[in-house]
């Protein structure tokens, strides 16, 4: 994103699409760095006629935001240091007692004080209303203060699993693909828990001011990458979901392991069944606060 | 000797006096030296200073409002972002009020087209709009446009405003002018043609509930008199003209005073709210505060910094004093092996030394394995070396100790050990000879390696960012955080500033105390 807005600043964009986080799409929309999209006429309808944008759904979170993927914030621990009683809900994180040992958490406050909510007892409906008061921060804090001096904190999504391997952690927040490719590609003793599982998507942006002719090649890859099937095929590569809604029948086998990919999938009915979907609007607008607390409350 | 040399000037050769000539050879010889390194200086005034320059400018940012324009150029949510480092929620405030005011100027445009279709076109409102006398307010309004958006103003627009509409209908024809500018300068449509922003109707609507322009307008006979006219005649079904109740409507916090003290208090061209932010302070509509406690945090990395850093030269002097003597008074060959085993790590790269000693340092790593075969430390009790200040100081001693070794050896190669022989043959103990004889001479080395691995630890980041954890990150780990994830250049860049004035700070200290002149790097 930095190096985005840089190249703007130059006059010299030498990117012609981008793969960012949703979060991101919507502050690069805000800044004008990225181009509106005009969905239904820039990209590929569904197979049955369904135009793209209701294809897509809630998964284009800014007018400026071509959706890719679905995939989520979630938890991994370690089969052999939890016992015979795997954890089955996102509170395990905060139980010592049950399951001692180091946890890996995000570095930032996003997932981490929407659990620590959730563990403290706050209804899920009722989380950002709580989070958007300075008490309800305090609250979150408060509770991964019970777990502070436990927890190994991530910068990079790789660490989780490298430190699961190590076995350096009992426990840790990752992206799903990670651990998916962990456990199933690597073959490591980890297990996965879907519960309270942070769904975000990914997808490309094109940056604004792209001279004709590199922006005519990029929308006819976009249409092209982002149509129903090819969707569904990048799936067949890591257990993250397809941003349209058409493209979840046809998600088949991994291309090496021949295993089906779909009960791996975040959306998956058996694996959501306790969801968060990313709340963009109210992080765009908290996350300088939270995250100022966060840190400070870290540094303490 | 002759009367002139001796009360005249003394001349040279050719004639000139001798001081005009040698002050005429010094400065050929200075302009030789600026001439010789005038590439290099070309290369990092053009390469380091200005961006530098521009980046330490940003600390001062620029803020702007005039919300419809504004939407259109995209400034509003840029404003919104930069405010919403000061104020949670004030960033969706303005994004969502910017949709919607879409929404209200789409109400008037319906009313419009009611009355009369040709309304909602092009050509009408080019009619209407174009003329001439009206070239004071189109500059105005491009004034208002350039300084929101960085663009050129080209001379042709293919559009001049008409003074007699701009009399009869000041609000839509500021609108319209806005619009045109922003349609011939930024898309580069033909202006003739298109059809305005929503937001002119409003304009025009606001215009037209005037009760003096509404006879105005029945008077007018220009272009586009019918259907003004016409709609003048349904006037009262037009939706009202309550510009405040919109806003309210759309966020009552922009009937807040809270939003608009905000806005003044950041309305300067200039703001010192990045630098206060950076110490921990902020800027409210009350003037200058401290934040809160559990907000303060700058200071706290600033002071861990620059005192890890310290600790850091500590023992980069105490590990490398001694490897620097053995190479020094080594034979050669063995001096040589020597050398070659500090320049290895020295040469290889960065992270992947720092990622060796996380391998060693883990609590299921090398070294904690070793502590537990040997019975050390038990095996449930293993030590937490790593992701904590100890690991900082551990993997960057390893990294910059080179940098100590280096400058301390070539010091201490220029020490005769005649020196020592002459100490310990006048009757010194070891102990005194290295102390009182060796040790001063060998100070401008270390002085020189303290310098040199201090000002590298307080700006290092990979190391603390991976090893340090919670309490082993330093400040420029914050300051990449802002630039590259958080965006909030400007606070990023008061923080390097900040950085580099104490560095600057210490280095005039050091010149006060030590001496600039003790300091050798080599011979």
């Amino acid at each position: 994103m930095a190096k985005l807005r840089a190249m703007n600043e130059a006059g010299n964009i030498t990117w012609d699409l981008v793969d960012v986080e949703g979060a991101d799409s919507i502050r690069l929309c805000d800044e004008g760095l990225a181009m509106e999209i005009d969905h239904d006429s820039m990209l590929a309808a569904a197979p049955d006629g369904t135009s793209a944008s209701d294809d897509f759904g809630d998964s284009i979170v800014s007018d400026c935001f071509i959706p890719q993927i679905v995939f989520s914030t979630t938890v991994g621990y370690r089969l052999d240091m939890v016992g015979d009683t795997p954890p089955t809900s996102i509170c395990s994180l905060f139980d010592l007692d049950a399951y001692p040992g180091k946890r890996a958490l995000n570095k930032r406050p996003l997932a981490n004080v929407e659990w620590a909510l959730l563990c403290d007892g706050v209804p899920k409906d009722e989380i950002y209303d709580v989070l958007a008061t300075s008490e309800g921060q305090d609250r979150a804090l408060a509770k991964l203060d019970t777990i502070k001096d436990s927890v190994i904190w991530w910068s990079a999504a790789a660490e989780t699993p490298q430190l699961l391997a190590d076995g350096e952690i009992v426990m840790g927040s990752t992206y799903n693909g990670r651990l998916f490719s962990a456990i199933a590609e690597q073959n490591q003793p980890i297990g996965m828990l879907w519960d309270a599982q942070m769904l975000d998507f990914d997808g490309w942006i094109v940056p604004a001011g792209l001279p004709e002719d590199r922006l005519a090649r990029v929308m006819d890859f976009l249409n092209f990458a982002t149509d129903t099937q090819r969707l569904a095929d990048q799936a067949a590569y890591i257990s993250y979901g397809p941003a349209r809604a058409s493209s979840a029948p046809l998600v088949g086998n991994h291309a090496e392991l021949g295993i089906p990919m779909a009960p791996h999938m975040p959306t998956d009915p058996a694996n959501a069944q306790n969801v968060f979907v990313t709340q963009y609007e109210f992080w765009a607008d908290y996350r300088d606060d939270i995250d100022a607390k966060f840190q400070a409350w870290l540094a303490k | 000797m002759s009367e002139t040399t001796q009360s005249g000037p003394m001349l040279s050769a050719d004639g000139v006096p001798l001081k005009t000539s040698l002050a005429r050879a010094l400065r050929r010889q200075k302009i030789r030296a600026l001439l010789l390194i005038s590439p290099l200086l070309a290369f990092v005034l053009i390469t380091f200073i200005i961006p530098i320059a521009s980046m330490l400018f940003r600390s001062v940012g620029v803020l702007y409002l005039d919300m419809y324009r504004a939407v259109e150029a995209k400034a509003h949510t840029r404003l919104g972002s930069r405010l919403n480092y000061e104020q949670s929620g004030i960033s969706s405030l303005f994004r969502t009020s910017g949709r919607k005011l879409e929404d209200v100027g789409e109400d008037f445009e319906d009313f419009f087209k009611d009355a009369d279709s040709g309304m909602v076109k092009g050509p009408f409102w080019h009619g209407l709009m174009q003329g001439e006398g009206g070239e004071d307010l189109l500059n105005d309004r491009l004034g208002l446009l350039t300084d929101l958006t960085s663009l050129e103003a080209s001379s042709d627009l293919g559009f001049t405003l008409s003074g007699e509409t701009a009399a009869l209908l000041p609000w839509a024809a500021r609108a319209y002018a806005d619009w045109a500018l922003f349609t011939a300068i930024v898309d580069e449509d033909d202006v003739s043609k298109k059809k305005p922003w929503a937001g002119v109707y409003a304009a025009l609507a606001l215009d037209l509930a005037d009760p003096a322009t509404q006879s105005a307008v029945a008077a007018y006979s220009g272009s586009g008199a019918a259907e003004l006219q016409a709609a003048v005649a349904n006037i009262a079904d037009m939706p009202a003209t309550e510009f405040r109740a919109y806003f309210e409507d759309i966020d009552d916090k922009w009937v807040s005073g809270e939003t608009w003290a905000l806005l003044k208090v950041f309305g300067s061209q200039y703001t010192s709210g990045y630098f206060l932010n950076a110490v921990d302070m902020k800027l409210t509509p009350d003037g200058i505060e401290q934040r809160p406690d559990n907000e303060r945090l700058y200071l706290k990395l600033f002071n861990r910094t620059l005192i890890m850093s310290m600790i850091i030269t500590v023992s980069c002097i105490l590990l490398g004093y001694p490897v620097a003597w053995l190479l020094a008074n080594l034979p050669m060959r063995s001096a040589n092996v020597l050398m070659i085993l500090v320049l290895l790590p020295f040469w290889t790269s960065l992270l992947v030394r720092t990622s060796a000693w996380k391998v060693l340092l883990q609590q299921q790593g090398v070294i904690n394995d070793i502590f537990v075969w040997l019975g050390f430390v038990a095996d449930d009790a293993r030590l937490v070396m790593m992701n904590n200040s100890t690991g900082t100081i551990i993997a960057m001693t390893h990294i910059l100790l080179p940098f100590m070794i280096l400058p301390l050896y070539s010091v201490m190669k220029t020490i005769p050990p005649s020196y020592l022989r002459a100490a310990k043959s006048l009757g010194a103990t070891n102990w005194t000879a290295f102390w009182r004889v060796y040790f001063p001479q060998s100070v401008p080395g270390i002085g020189a390696g303290s310098i040199l691995v201090f000002i590298l630890a307080i700006g290092y980041y990979i190391t603390p960012e991976i090893v340090g954890g919670t309490d082993g990150v330093f400040i420029s780990n914050r300051i990449a955080y802002h630039i590259s994830s958080s965006l909030n250049w400007g606070l990023a860049a008061a923080l390097g500033t900040i950085l580099l004035a104490v560095v600057m700070l210490l280095y005039w200290l050091y010149d006060r105390i030590v001496g600039i002149d003790n300091v050798k790097l080599g011979g």
